[in-house]
This record gives structure tokens, sequence and C-alpha cells, in this order.
């Protein structure tokens, strides 16, 4: 749950303006979304991979976030082949697995993986505050922005009010399990988390009064777009029109 | 001497619930160059009395004045606020920018200067409490008496002519303690400092009051 923790390895991808990275990944991603041929899905797959590799966020945290990823995709494996008619592989009962379901399956999976592993390496190198900044700059509406930079400040510490909360109980040899005295505590710690926060936001906007907020943001960050970032993206453009062409001609 | 006050509350009466007056007749005034320190037990309404200040509360009867006027509406309060500095307890609740700069900057930013004068005005401000290199820092990522540094830094960007100090010193251990003692005896702006630290109250403060059942009594 502790987002921003620990000293991230510093890349060459880490260096690049965070409109660029936010910008090429959603294209990136739209493009994969596009493709239909199975050789194209892996090369964007093992191009995305690359990425990561260059990211140097080869670790437990992306690999976590991958599994993740595909556990879903085993249960689309497990389910989305009955559902799609052809030629059968194999049957269990009446449920019926077909070669062009698998083969759909598989274009999903690789898809979900490629964009998963895309987004890691460009957008998931991004600092929070610096990711709301470049959608703030990139026209995202404020309210959103706001949002998410709220939410980067306060999850963390609603995160500690839970543990001080969750703590507390502990200590007075509280040990959940299935029963009705359980559900009501959980109830309560819940309640309770939630006045909470909804105490702490009212004295964070009294806070923000106190210094003459009226409603309007103001960003102090300026991102430089350098010749390093011009490089950064004539190559990444390439390569998605160089996936394109594989794709399309 | 009266008129000269920056600030002054005078019969002021406040209640959070009807049967349970936390305030009942509240005469306070804070002079240009006075460090005045409120002391008071637990729930005695110090806090209260800080926020009555600024306008966050209304008192139920009495007049609240600021910088020579009576100040009653939101409005008034508004440019109150401008200028009267106000510190929170809990310094997460002051600091609400993911970065320190950003934090710091955004009273001036409200203020109405552009961002390369309110970023001029945190480094400067920063500069100031020693704190220049925390600038980049994560908020949520310091420590207690960083946090309260930079909450103080937040306030005093705004440059207000008067700061209340909710507990500064609170939590914090002695060394922090002391460089926000020192920092206060340093500052020129007229304060009101609530604290339980007795002897922190005695060494910063140039005249103790305390709150004693809603009423303020002089002490010392």
């Amino acid at each position: 749950m502790i987002i921003l923790e620990g000293k991230q390895p510093h890349s060459f991808i880490h260096q690049v303006d965070p409109r660029v990275r936010v910008v090429a990944a959603v294209c990136f991603a739209v493009l994969v979304c596009l493709c239909e041929e199975m050789s194209v899905l892996g090369v964007g797959l093992g191009a995305a991979a690359g990425l990561v590799v260059a990211a140097r966020i080869v670790n437990v945290e992306t690999m976590r976030r991958l599994v993740e990823v595909n556990l879903f995709m085993l249960l689309l494996f497990v389910l989305l082949p009955i559902c799609v008619p052809g030629t059968a592989v194999f049957r269990i009962g009446g449920l019926v697995w077909t070669r062009e379901g698998l083969w759909q399956t598989l274009a999903i999976a690789l898809k979900a993986n490629a964009i998963m592993t895309g987004f890691l390496a460009l957008v998931g190198t991004l600092e929070p505050p610096y990711l709301g900044f470049a959608l703030s700059r990139l026209r995202v509406p404020d309210k959103l922005v706001h949002v998410l930079l709220f939410m980067v400040r306060y999850i963390e510490v609603i995160h500690r009010e839970y543990h001080r909360l969750f703590n507390a109980m502990r200590l007075r040899a509280f040990r959940p399990g299935f029963n009705r005295h359980t559900f009501r505590t959980y109830g309560y710690l819940i309640g309770m988390l939630l006045v909470r926060s909804i105490d702490r936001a009212e004295r964070v906007v009294e806070a923000m009064k106190c210094r003459g907020f009226r409603g309007r943001f103001y960003v102090l960050a300026r991102f430089r777009f350098a010749w390093a970032d011009l490089a950064f993206t004539a190559a990444f453009a390439g390569g998605l029109v160089a996936l394109g062409c594989m794709e399309w001609i | 001497m009266t008129n000269s006050a920056l600030a002054q509350l005078e019969g002021v009466h406040f209640s959070y619930a009807a049967d349970r007056p936390v305030l009942s007749g509240v005469d306070l005034a804070l002079h240009a160059g006075e460090r005045v320190g409120l002391i008071g037990t637990n729930g005695s309404g110090k806090t209260t009395l800080l926020h009555l200040l600024v306008g966050l509360l209304r008192p139920t009867a009495g007049t609240v004045r600021a910088f020579g006027s009576e100040r009653k509406t939101e409005r008034d309060f508004g440019e109150v606020r401008m200028r009267m500095g106000l510190v929170f307890q809990d310094p997460d609740d002051q600091l609400f920018c993911p970065t320190v700069l950003e934090d710091v900057a955004f009273g001036p930013l409200n203020l109405g200067k552009t961002p390369e004068e309110a970023r001029a005005i945190a480094t400067e401000t920063l500069e100031m409490l020693g704190m220049e290199t925390f600038q980049d820092r994560i908020t949520y990522k310091l420590s207690g008496g960083e946090k309260r540094l930079i909450s103080l830094a937040t306030v005093l960007a705004m440059a207000p002519d008067a700061l209340l100090l909710d507990e500064p010193t609170a939590g914090l251990d002695e060394e922090s303690q002391s460089r926000i003692y020192r920092i206060l005896r340093e500052l020129p702006q007229a304060m009101i400092i609530v604290s339980h630290e007795r002897a922190f109250v005695r060494d910063v403060s140039t005249r103790i009051v305390r709150i004693d059942d809603g009423r303020i009594v002089a002490t010392e």
C-alpha cells in the first residue's frame, strides 16, 4: 500500500518528460488494442518488456502486478473458449472448449500483458505527483487531477490511521474470526475510519482556507521538453509505425 | 491601546452543544510585537479560540475584531486569513500538497502571486528556516519535526502580520523543540502560542494567559 516508497532506480526512461511518457503509453495501448496478428502482438509484448528492462524495474513488485493481471487471464482461458463457437479442442461433460476461443483468449492475454508492461515501464516509473502534473498539463480536467493528487497525499494518512486503530484492537486481544463479534468490530473499524476521514477532510479544507484557498489550484511544476525527449518521441513513434506496418502491410 | 490591537475578542461566547459552553465571555487582545502564551487544560477551548479569530468558527455572542474593524462574514474573514496565519496542531491537516515546495507556494499563489514569484517566496521562506534542501521532498515522508517546520513555512510564506500557533511543539523531541523556539523568538510577527509545555511558553512568550472555565485569566 505504501506508494512512492523506496528509491527508484534511475534509467533514461525516468528522465523522459512525464507528458511524453503518458502520451506514449496511451498510443501504445491503443495500437496494441487494434492489432489482431498474433506475431505483432508478440513483438509488441517483447518491445514493452524491453522497456521494462530499460527502465530497470525488473523486480518483485513488477512481477507481482503482472501475476495479478494473468490470474484474471487464467479465468478468461477457462471461461471464454466455451462461449466461442468453432472446432472443439476438448470437452468436459456438456462444455466444449474451442480452438478459435482459445486463440482469441491468447490474443487478449497478449494484449493485456503488452499494455500492462508498457504502462509499468512508462507510467509506473512516474511518481504519482508528477503523473498528476503531467495529466494537468495534458488538459485532463482539474477536478480529476486534484482527486488523484489528494488521494496520493491522504491514502497514506488514512492507511496509517487504519493501522493505529487495528493495532489498538489487537492490543486488546482482538482475534478476527467468523462470528458476529468480528463482523461488528470490523463495522466499527470502517465506520470510525470514515468518520475520521471526514473530520480530517474538514480540517484540511479549513487549513487551506486559512491560506487563502478559494477553490482554485495552481500548479508550480514546469516540464521542459528537451532534445532527449524529442529523440525518445521519435524512436517511440518509429516503433509504433513499425508495429502498425507489420499488422496492416 | 485597545484600538491598536491586531486582533481582539470582546465578550465572546461559544459552544459546540447548547448545554455545554466552551467559552463564556472571553476578552483577549493581541498587539503588535506581543507573543501571547495561551495555556489551559485539554478541552478548555484554546483551539476554539484560535479558530474564532480567523472565522473558522463564529461566536454565539460577542465580537471579533481584527486589523481595525469588526469581522462577521466569510468575506471579512477572507481578508483576515491573508494577514493572520494559523498553524494547525496536526501538520498532516496543513500539508496537503505532494511536495514541500508546492505546499509552501500554495499560500502565495492564492494571494495572487505568479508561479515564479511564488516559487521564489517559497524558496526564500525555506532558506530562512534552514530547510532549503527540503524543496522536493514528499510532504508525508517527512519526520514529525520536519513537518512542523514546513507547516510553519507554509504560513510564513504569506508574510502574515500575526501568527496563531496551535501547540507548535507538541510531540517533538527537545532538539526540534528548541529549534522551533529559536525560530519563534526571532520572528517579528505578533503571535498567540497555544501550548502545554509550561517551560516552553514561559521562554517564548511576552505574557501568558490561561483559559479557565470559559474565561481568560491573566497569569504570571
